[in-house]
């Protein structure tokens, strides 16, 4: 089981989050976006062998935060809050 | 009688606390510190389990976790703990045994006939023999015949397994010569430290092997080494196996108790992870090699120094390494006869005294049928033997350090995959790492601790051990049958099949022989397997490569996962405040999307219960505990923008104090749910979301917060559990909360239809909100949940004048039919749009952003065969439909789906069912009729409108 540090609670067991989505997948607004653009943003996740960006969240304490981690060897990189706090 | 029990000596028995057993109905006698296999030895009992396939008599091999052959089930006639190792499992009075794969013993086993078609079948027989007519002809006699113990399914344990969660700096895998010096030097260096163990005792090879330590006696060093670290308060853990490393190195440990406790599961997160699990000696590769009798010669001295058991008069010892000369020589300075069979040409020195030594010479044979009673070497030489003890040489325990992504190597001159590139936070010490001598033991030791060294690295001053390994692998077209895997009945002649069949590749060749499958997981003869099919193919053993290491290293009882999730436990239910209250009235719970809740009152039947509390709701008044509506609070500047984004309909336009009904959209359109909306003031909203969805409403409200309004802007609070939400609904609610009294003005201009009030009631602050879920007039109060009791009370006393009823949530969701009121998931999927449910209004006029909007802008999303909400009607006096039953459209001769139905109740207000449904172009074919076909039966019925019951909302003001 992984340990994944939440910006607030510190290192907990995966059990208690929740995968997100990739990071920096901003969201386009407005009802005439291309549909090409809104599907890329729906669907298109990039999957990367190696380093990834990641938005998850600790559910005990609701907090949102990006992960880095490594998607080969499981070893988290670092982890930033959304108002770009950090771990401690 | 060959094996027996000596006069004295065994480090690890007490002789003054005998004890017996049964052992497939017969009893057999011991003492405290015997394992059940020691006993059995001690007994002369040579044949203690059938092999999987051809049930082929099997005796004890080994002494500890690697064992293939002595697997029996606990726990009499109704087996508890199957498939246990025999070598593992301490004796203990008046416990049950019993052999696996053996009916009705493994002495007189009655499908014993199976060996003489062997030849028949071989691996993968069933691929090839059994095809025709139908596999599954002979799937269930073939599967009964094979298979090792027996599970009692129905069995529960007394008491559930405990779950320990341990951290420290330093855990030692292993408490023999390797782990106890690095516990010790772990220790001394100021570590937190834990040393675990598979044996009953501490002391690994140093229990039976020679060895002197600091000039002491190895015993010595064993015992005073655990004393200092227990003394220093490290924990020590015997008869506990480390089964698996995973993700973030988290250990898992089963710590078995020796009694009828259920063994313990402990999840450790140490810092660093010193890996000393020792070597496991390999069999000789001879035909009938896995008679009765031929054991691993390691295992034979430990079970003559830690046991006292000589386990033979006459004894056959055969090696291709330095480490069996030891167990020649004890053997023979025990009593009993010994020829050393040394299939190495050179000349040995020191060859032990009262030895017979044969060298550059192999046993290619051994005879015997129930046990092993000679072997005749590869010169013809016949010798008489009533046990034969080998070794193969030693295969480092590696499974942990694999687990943990490390890499072997292979080592030439060992004949052994040793651990490759050291893995980060791991390292690895003694045999397991490839040292033989007690100095290089030691030396490894040292190396693993991590940090600056420090204490002092124990000093080996006794002989010194040798490996001295010439390696003796079988050998292609040999004859006879060679066993590679015992336990899964695999010979050398099944590895040329699969090579000729060219299943050539490792992971192939355990998956199509099973070599190295099944609770020992090829432990003792996964690499003769490997290193033949390299022979075979012109390979090199590390060509060939390993298969891969999983968890567990050794089987764990799924009880020790289960812990005390179970029952009740299994899956928690969410209680409502009132439930005791609840139950005084005869409520009848279910679970309810994680919620326990009545489903109706009274305890009589059930659909007479619930029809019955549907009708006199729409009579007089009804009483609902809706406690587990969804109370999430937004909070701040921004939370009318925030809100406005979250629903699909525009919500900043709310005045305070006033309520509006919304769909809350997923980013792909779909509605996700749908609820009443409360402005408690400018800057203060209240989501009732529903009762199921709260979690995942709340987890989406926070991400929108915290990815687009941020943490100044709004706040979000989930008060679900400190609300009670006590709701009275029904012509006569107005006049019963009026004689209850709640401190606010009931008076329909003071709180209209969709408008909330402050009020009090017995000191207690109220919220009054006036909505509906029964089409009915509504009042839902809320209250802190502890004080919601005498509330409740209180309206049950004033409900008596008006034939108030109570109602739980089937009758609700009747009531909510009638009036077309939709269940999120219920009468939606995940396709299911806005205006499929008939809201328009927002997609077409808003203009500000919103979850979900650019969704329904596309094609799929316009298109004029959508699934539409609709209501559907069946001729008076027909029964109700089927809820999932599909609307037909006729094809030629193919019927086509064009919906289905999603709820369906009879009314007993209307006198005659009612259903929802989603219907293809259903909006616009009010009138038409379809039909409805459900497991092959059609019936017709109408298309209407979703609203049956008071479409103008009159009764809502009544």
């Amino acid at each position: 089981m992984q340990l994944f540090p939440c910006p607030f609670c510190g290192p907990r067991d995966e059990t208690e989050f929740h995968y997100g989505g990739d990071a920096g997948n901003a969201r386009p607004d407005g009802a005439d976006v291309p549909i090409e653009r809104w599907a890329n943003y729906l669907h298109m996740r990039g999957n990367p062998k190696g380093v990834a960006r990641e938005v998850w969240v600790h559910m005990n304490c609701s907090e949102f935060f990006v992960m880095e981690r490594d998607t080969v060897t499981h070893e988290v990189l670092s982890s930033t809050a959304l108002d770009g706090g950090h771990a401690q | 009688m060959s094996a027996k029990r000596l006069q004295s000596g065994g480090s690890a028995i007490d002789r003054s606390r005998p004890l017996s057993f049964s052992f497939d109905g017969h009893t057999v006698t011991g003492f405290a510190g015997d394992t059940i296999a020691s006993a059995l030895l001690a007994n002369d009992v040579a044949v203690v389990g059938r092999s999987f396939k051809y049930h082929r008599p099997r005796g004890i091999w080994g002494a500890g976790v690697e064992e293939p052959n002595a697997l029996v089930d606990i726990g009499g006639a109704t087996p508890t703990t199957p498939n246990t190792r025999a070598t593992t499992e301490a004796a203990r009075e008046g416990l049950v045994a019993r052999s696996v794969n053996a009916t009705p013993s493994a002495a007189t086993d009655r499908n014993a006939f199976l060996d003489r078609f062997s030849r028949f079948i071989p691996a993968a027989f069933y691929y090839k023999t059994f095809m025709w007519p139908d596999w599954h002809m002979f799937e269930p006699r073939i599967r009964a015949m094979a298979g090792l113990g027996t599970v009692d399914a129905g069995w529960t344990p007394k008491q559930p397994s405990a779950q320990v969660n341990h951290h420290c700096d330093v855990l030692v895998v292993g408490a023999g010569p390797a782990g106890l010096a690095a516990a010790r030097l772990a220790s001394e260096a100021g570590f937190s430290t834990m040393l675990v163990d598979d044996q009953p005792r501490a002391g690994g090879s140093l229990a039976h092997r020679d060895g002197e330590i600091d000039g002491r006696s190895a015993a010595a060093f064993v015992e005073e080494t655990v004393a200092a670290l227990l003394a220093a308060g490290h924990p020590v853990l015997q008869s506990t196996t480390a089964f698996g490393i995973y993700d973030h190195h988290l250990v898992g440990l089963n710590q078995r108790h020796g009694d009828d406790r259920p063994d313990t599961l402990w999840r450790v997160r140490p810092r660093h992870i010193v890996l000393a699990t020792g070597a496991i000696e390999r069999p000789l590769p001879f035909a009938n090699n896995d008679l009765p009798g031929i054991m691993s010669a390691d295992a034979a001295l430990s079970y003559l120094r830690r046991h006292a058991v000589l386990v033979g008069r006459r004894i056959v010892v055969a090696t291709n390494n330095d480490s069996a000369y030891e167990v020649a020589s004890a053997l023979a300075a025990a009593g009993a006869e010994v020829t050393l069979v040394d299939s190495r040409a050179r000349e040995i020195p020191g060859a032990p005294a009262k030895v017979r030594v044969v060298s550059g010479r192999r046993i290619a044979s051994a005879r015997g049928t129930m046990r092993v009673e000679g072997v005749t070497l590869d010169d013809g030489t016949r010798l008489d033997a009533d046990s034969v003890a080998v070794s193969g040489g030693w295969t480092p325990t590696v499974h942990l350090f694999c687990q943990a992504r490390g890499k072997l190597a292979w080592n030439e001159a060992r004949a052994a995959f040793l651990p490759g590139d050291p893995v980060k936070g791991i390292s690895v010490a003694g045999a397991a790492a490839g040292a033989v001598s007690l100095s290089d033991v030691f030396a490894t030791a040292a190396k693993a601790v991590p940090g600056e060294p420090k204490g002092t690295v124990p000093r080996s001053t006794g002989s010194e051990a040798t490996a001295g390994i010439v390696a003796a692998w079988p050998s292609r077209g040999a004859h006879g049958r060679v066993w590679i895997d015992y336990q899964n009945d695999v010979t050398a002649k099944d590895v040329e099949l699969a090579a000729r069949e060219n299943f050539v590749s490792v992971e192939h060749l355990k998956r199509y022989t099973t070599l190295g499958m099944a609770t020992d997981q090829g432990k003792t003869s996964n690499l003769a397997g490997l290193a033949l099919m390299a022979d075979i193919t012109g390979r090199s053993v590390p060509e060939v490569g390993t298969t891969t290491y999983r968890p567990p290293f050794t089987p764990v009882p799924l009880a020790s996962f289960t812990g005390s999730r179970r029952g009740e436990l299994m899956a928690p239910v969410r209680r409502l405040p009132l439930e005791n209250v609840h139950r005084g009235d005869s409520g009848v719970f279910q679970e309810y999307g994680g919620w326990l809740r009545p489903a109706y009152y009274g305890g009589g039947e059930a659909d007479r219960s619930i029809q019955d509390e549907a009708l006199r709701a729409r009579q007089s008044v009804a009483l609902f505990d809706g406690s587990t509506l969804g109370k999430i609070e937004v909070i701040g500047p921004d939370a009318a923008a925030f809100v406005d984004f979250i629903y699909y309909n525009t919500m900043s336009t709310l005045k305070p104090g006033r309520c509006r009904y919304g769909f809350m959209l997923a980013e792909n359109g779909v509605v996700f749910d749908d609820g009443i909306l409360v402005r408690l003031d400018e800057h203060r909203f209240i989501v009732s979301c529903s009762s199921s969805h709260v979690a995942a409403v709340h987890a989406r409200l926070e991400e929108w917060r915290q990815d687009r309004f941020g943490r100044a802007a709004v706040y979000i609070h989930n008060a679900t559990a400190e609300m009670a939400t006590l709701t009275v609904s029904g012509p006569n609610a107005r006049k019963l909360l009026e004689t209850v009294g709640l401190g606010l003005s009931l008076d329909d201009a003071d709180l209209p239809h969709m408008a909330m009030g402050q009020g009090i009631h017995d000191g207690e602050p109220v919220r009054v909100a006036r909505v509906s879920f029964t089409g009915d007039r509504s009042y839902e109060i809320s209250i802190r949940a502890d004080r919601a009791e005498p509330l409740w009370a209180r309206l049950r006393e004033a409900g008596k004048a008006f034939d108030a009823v109570l109602i739980g949530l089937e009758a609700l969701m009747i009531l909510r039919a009638e009036k077309g009121y939709i269940v999120i998931g219920k009468d939606t999927d995940g396709t299911t749009l806005p205006h499929d449910l008939g809201v328009e209004g927002p997609r077409a006029k808003r203009q500000n952003e919103f979850v979900g909007r650019r969704s329904l802008f596309t094609e799929e999303a316009s298109r004029g065969d959508r699934l539409q909400f609709v209501g559907l009607a069946v001729p008076e006096g027909e029964a109700p439909l089927d809820t999932g039953a599909h609307a037909i459209l006729r094809d030629g001769g193919n019927l086509r789906s064009q919906g289905f139905v999603t709820s369906s109740y009879m009314s007993p207000a209307l006198g005659r069912p009612i259903a929802l449904g989603l219907i293809r172009r259903g909006a616009a074919r009010h009138g038409e009729s379809v039909e409805i076909q459900h497991l092959g039966k059609v019936r017709t019925a109408t298309i209407a409108a979703p609203c049956a019951l008071d479409p103008a909302g009159d009764r809502l003001h009544a």
